[in-house]
């Protein structure tokens, strides 16, 4: 008796090996695919998207590329997957996740066909990446107390992100700029605070980073270009026509003369309301809405420097940096919170005008000036600057590090080898490979870099063989090197997350054997 | 096919355009039938046990679950055959009806379809079997009550039920931590069950997934969690000792039903209008703190003018929360919610002991704690892991775990897991069936038989020889008479499941082999298949 088909047309379902093989090779592809990014000499990607104009990014970062590629496969949207929450969650090390991820699943499918049954391998990479953090807990190092040595710990950890960037060229500026932003936010991980203003032009050397607050509007005509010792009222209201918003409510007029007086009443309250506004005693008024010219002329007359249309962001940082509230209603000026700042004046960058405030009460916001060669560049550099301030700011938050440069896998793979040849059984073969896998990120960071990766990476492992060794594969000068005199250092966390996020997403893909593909959903346009 | 002759010879047609469709008849469409009901079962039988291998679905979006819970897999396998449909829906009521065991029921019933196919070859019609079956469903369900245990515990003690909610977690994924998980779901539990009605309303329990951080930062708040943060920036990030007020009516100017128009044609009328506007968004803040709230939930969107008035007002405030939060925050922060401004009074304000908004990870994602309510009957569940498939997985085995929590709050009585109910019962029905006269006896040691092929799934699946061991631990719950061998599926060194700590609820089990039973005798009892062909 045939089976019937159980399932719909177009679904199609994969079983047992054909699902395991069609899996492990989807994700191997994607991490084969970014393997090429990984390390200080890693290469960009260009992608060019297929919406109109065929916007082209050029990056490094992984999770960009993952994000922007359209994958099929299932496994391998897994692996697109954790490079994201690897970025939302610790910024840096998308690639380094999706690649180990990637190892692992390869190592993996060795084992399967030589007939070791996935759960096994699972319970060994379990041990194995438990050994792994353990491992790195031993070696971390922790100078929270000491604030001048855990600054230059925080620039190394920042260099060592950005080595790895389109900025590597002046990734000791750029560090120093992203150690200080981050600092100032005082242990905060909203990354909202620091802006980053892109303005193409200039170099990257020229980029800086602003104590004040740049908003990127400019101020209204007739209106003073500079203020000193600004008091500033930041709101959120409507400044064009302001309308009567009970429900209903239509001008119905039966002559000119009405209309005439209807207009004048309307104006009238929005003299009103001006003139409520001035009697805070402001010289500088930022509106979150449109400021239309009537009342804009009106400040301009009481000599109030306006801004109109500064989005959303930039009023709550505007609140932030001046300490001031966000008004929207002006009926108590005696209560409303103003805020201050020393100057405020127009500054070109480029060929473009912006506010600067400066002098400001509480520095918890500043903002970063990127300049480059074009807008590719600057995207590129939003990116990598982003990552480091990501991992600084996480850094902060836990203050342990440990060294680069391929350290920190060589240190796991020896425990997990230790541990693989006390464990009886099936499963010191799963825990081998982890620890093959684990050497395969080192490897890969010499052969991105050109280096011969087969001596590099024996020379090293030897090197690990004393207790308490600090080698790492050194790619600028191609050799074997001592991190911590290189001053190559990486965050905890971010090596913990790769680690931890890798392992789950290997073992998710290994427990599966079978894949039901559901047939797409029909688009109503194609009829 | 179906054609008949009148009495003058002429043929006439019965279905309409029958030549369109598909017919199967007799015994042909009992085989038809239950190939597919087998087909169904063999694509969830890897699946079952702590050894049990996940699934990957993609689904008509290109979305992607990956899942071991029968009922998930059923649900999105987009299944066009009748009696697959029929598969699903048992899983999917077993599901409904006790939350777990939603393969092992599907299994089951692919087992019991697999004998009487083979009774069906030897003859034995179709009716006869499904009698049978029905009467061994009975002698085995009595069984386990037989042999069920009575365990007890209570609020202080509940290790009993943390070990039984660890044996449903281990054929998941999240076995890594299933002690912490198992703990979270029996707190959560027993936070909000009833035990005087022995009764759980699991909708005060809320599950919540934030992606990032690792499995091992799961945690039970007692309180509950909105994924909103205050609606000024400048508002405060934490309130003790907060009363609340709840209200479904929005902080803008009022909508009446009825259409109606206010016409402006003097300046004076524009001028009172605008005063009453302005007045109406200083009564509605004023109401709020007139009242002694110290916070404000509201289930609409707040004009700008309103939402300076309140912050200026020092009434931080939450805006667009959904309407099952605003209730969930109304039990447990025993207040009510209140429809408009007029009827706000002190006694309907909900009392917290901590509201604070915490962020998290380096995105501007922020949620609102709300903690030390009143009335602590509400309980959220946060889960955190390392991507999205990982928390939608978490979040079903967790609801897996409340419910067979909640099941053993209902029903304190247990069975033995790993196999070792089955077993028992299929030595029961064996015993049983030479009691019964007729042709009858057949289907039921099929049943019995069928009733083996689940331990053989598990065997099968720890990679253990699926014969020798099955045979094995039956000799040996035969010859020692006591039921609690099962298989040793994670390689322990026993098969006393006293010893492993595998249990199972009574009623769950129960209802597998009812409900099993009901949708096979189902299945058997149809005889013609008329489906309409491709149109």
């Amino acid at each position: 008796m045939p089976i019937d088909k159980i399932f719909k047309d177009d679904a199609s379902e994969e079983k047992g090996e054909r699902a395991r093989m069609a899996s492990f090779i989807g994700a191997m592809a994607v991490a084969d695919l970014v393997k090429s990014t990984l390390g200080p000499k890693g290469m960009d990607k260009i992608l060019q998207s297929t919406g109109r104009g065929h916007s082209v990014t050029v990056t490094n970062d992984g999770a960009t590329i993952l994000k922007s590629l359209h994958i099929d496969n299932p496994a391998a949207k897994v692996l697109v997957d954790i490079s994201k929450v690897q970025d939302d969650e610790v910024g840096d090390g998308t690639t380094s996740v999706v690649v180990l991820a990637g190892e692992l699943l390869r190592e993996a499918e060795k084992l399967v066909t030589s007939k070791i049954h996935p759960m096994t391998i699972i319970a060994g990479y379990r041990m194995a990446a438990e050994c792994a953090r353990d491992a790195l807990l031993k070696r971390v190092i922790d100078n929270k107390e000491n604030a001048e040595k855990f600054r230059s710990d925080l620039m190394k950890i920042a260099m060592t992100t950005l080595c790895s960037k389109i900025l590597s060229q002046d990734k000791e500026h750029f560090a120093e700029m992203a150690v200080d932003a981050v600092l100032r936010l005082k242990g905060s991980t909203n990354l909202e605070a620091i802006q980053i203003i892109k303005k193409p032009g200039g170099s990257l050397r020229d980029s800086f980073l602003d104590e004040g607050f740049i908003l990127d509007k400019k101020i209204g005509i007739g209106q003073p270009k500079r203020i000193e010792n600004a008091k500033i009222l930041v709101a959120n209201t409507a400044m064009d026509t302001d309308k009567v918003k009970i429900y209903g409510a239509r001008v119905r007029v039966d002559s000119m003369t009405k209309v005439a007086e209807i207009e004048g009443a309307e104006k009238e309250k929005m003299k009103d309301k001006v003139n409520k506004i001035l009697a805070h005693g402001i010289n500088c008024f930022v509106n979150r809405q449109l400021i239309y010219n009537f009342p804009e002329e009106l400040f301009a007359d009481a000599g109030v420097l306006a801004i109109e249309h500064a989005d959303f962001e930039g009023i709550e940082r505007l609140g932030l940096v001046t300490g001031g509230e966000i008004a929207s209603t002006f009926d108590n000026p005696e209560s409303v919170k103003l805020g201050h700042c020393k100057l405020i004046e127009e500054i070109m960058i480029g060929e473009d005008k912006l506010i600067h405030f400066s002098g400001v009460e509480m520095g918890q916001a500043c903002s970063i000036v990127l300049r480059g060669a074009s807008h590719h560049v600057l995207d590129e550099a939003e990116r990598s600057l982003h990552d480091a301030l990501c991992v600084l700011s996480q850094t902060v938050n836990d203050s342990r590090v440990l060294l680069g440069g391929g350290w920190p896998e060589m240190v796991m793979a020896k425990e997990v080898d230790e541990l693989a040849r006390k464990t009886a059984g099936k499963k010191s073969h799963a825990i081998e490979a982890f620890s093959r896998a684990l050497v395969a990120i080192p490897t890969t960071i010499a052969d991105n870099a050109g280096l011969d990766s087969a001596e590099l990476v024996a020379q090293l492992r030897a090197e690990h063989h004393t207790e308490g060794c600090n080698a790492g594969i050194d790619v600028i000068s191609g050799a074997v090197g001592d991190m911590e005199e290189r001053g190559i250092y990486e965050a905890f966390k971010v090596k913990q997350a790769v680690l931890l996020s890798a392992t789950e997403a290997a073992e998710m893909i290994l427990r599966v054997d079978e894949i039901i593909t559901c047939a797409p959903r029909r688009r109503e346009d194609r009829m | 096919m179906a054609l008949a002759f009148d009495e003058f010879g002429r043929p006439f047609i019965i279905l309409r355009e029958q030549d369109q469709k598909t017919r199967l008849r007799g015994i042909d469409a009992q085989k038809a039938n239950i190939a597919a009901g087998k087909a169904v079962a063999r694509i969830l039988r890897s699946s079952l046990g702590p050894k049990g291998m996940d699934k990957m679905l993609q689904g008509p979006d290109g979305d992607v679950t990956i899942t071991n819970d029968g009922a998930t897999i059923l649900e999105q396998m987009d299944v066009d055959n009748q009696i697959a449909k029929l598969m699903v829906e048992l899983s999917r009521s077993q599901d409904y009806e006790i939350g777990d065991g939603t393969t092992g029921v599907v299994v089951m019933a692919g087992a019991l379809l697999e004998q009487a196919e083979r009774q069906l070859d030897r003859g034995i019609h179709p009716i006869r079997v499904a009698e049978g079956y029905e009467m061994a469903s009975r002698v085995a369900v009595e069984h386990l009550e037989r042999i069920s245990q009575k365990f007890e515990f209570d609020v202080n003690n509940f290790e009993p039920l943390v070990q039984t909610c660890m044996t449903t977690l281990s054929s998941k994924i999240v076995n890594r931590c299933k002690r912490s998980l198992a703990e979270i779901a029996v707190k959560a539990v027993l936070a909000v069950a009833d035990l005087e009605r022995r009764d759980v309303n699991l909708d005060l329990i809320k599950i919540e997934g934030k992606v990032g951080g690792n499995l091992e930062d799961t945690e039970l708040i007692y309180g509950i969690l909105v994924d909103k943060d205050m609606s000024h920036p400048q508002m405060p990030k934490q309130i003790e000792d907060a009363h609340i007020a709840i209200l479904t009516c929005p902080f803008e100017p009022p909508k009446p039903k009825t259409k109606h128009k206010v016409d402006i044609d003097t300046v004076e009328k524009f001028e009172t209008l605008r005063k009453q506007e302005q007045q109406y968004f200083d009564e509605m803040v004023q109401k709020c703190k007139d009242v002694g709230a110290t916070l404000v939930i509201c289930q609409w969107g707040f004009d700008d003018e309103a939402n300076h008035l309140l912050m200026h007002r020092n009434l931080p405030a939450v805006r667009w929360v959904g309407g099952v939060e605003l209730e969930l925050i109304a039990i447990a922060t025993g207040g009510r919610i209140v429809p408009r401004f007029q009827e706000l009074t002190p006694g309907k304000l909900g009392k917290a002991g901590m509201v604070r908004e915490k962020s998290f990870g380096t995105t501007k994602e922020r949620m609102l704690y709300i903690e030390h309510c009143a009335n602590s009957k509400a309980v959220t569940i946060f889960i955190r892991g390392g991507n999205k498939m990982m928390i939608e997985e978490t979040k079903r085995s967790i609801h897996d775990a409340l419910c067979v929590a909640r099941n053993l709050i209902r029903n304190k009585s247990i069975v033995y897991g790993g196999g070792a109910a089955e077993i028992a019962c299929s030595l029961a029905v064996d015993a049983a069936a030479d009691k019964y006269p007729g042709v009858e006896q057949y289907a039921i040691r099929a049943f019995a038989e069928a009733l083996d092929s689940v331990p053989m799934a598990l065997a099968e699946n720890s990679g253990l020889q699926p014969i020798e061991t099955l045979s094995a631990v039956k000799s040996q719950q035969l010859k020692e008479n006591i039921p609690f061998y099962g298989i040793d599926c994670n390689d322990v060194g026993t098969n006393d499941m006293r010893e492993q700590n595998v249990f199972e609820t009574l009623i769950g089990k129960q209802q597998q082999i009812l409900l099993a039973t009901q949708v096979v005798k189902m299945i058997l009892k149809i005889d013609d298949v008329i489906s309409n062909s491709e149109y």
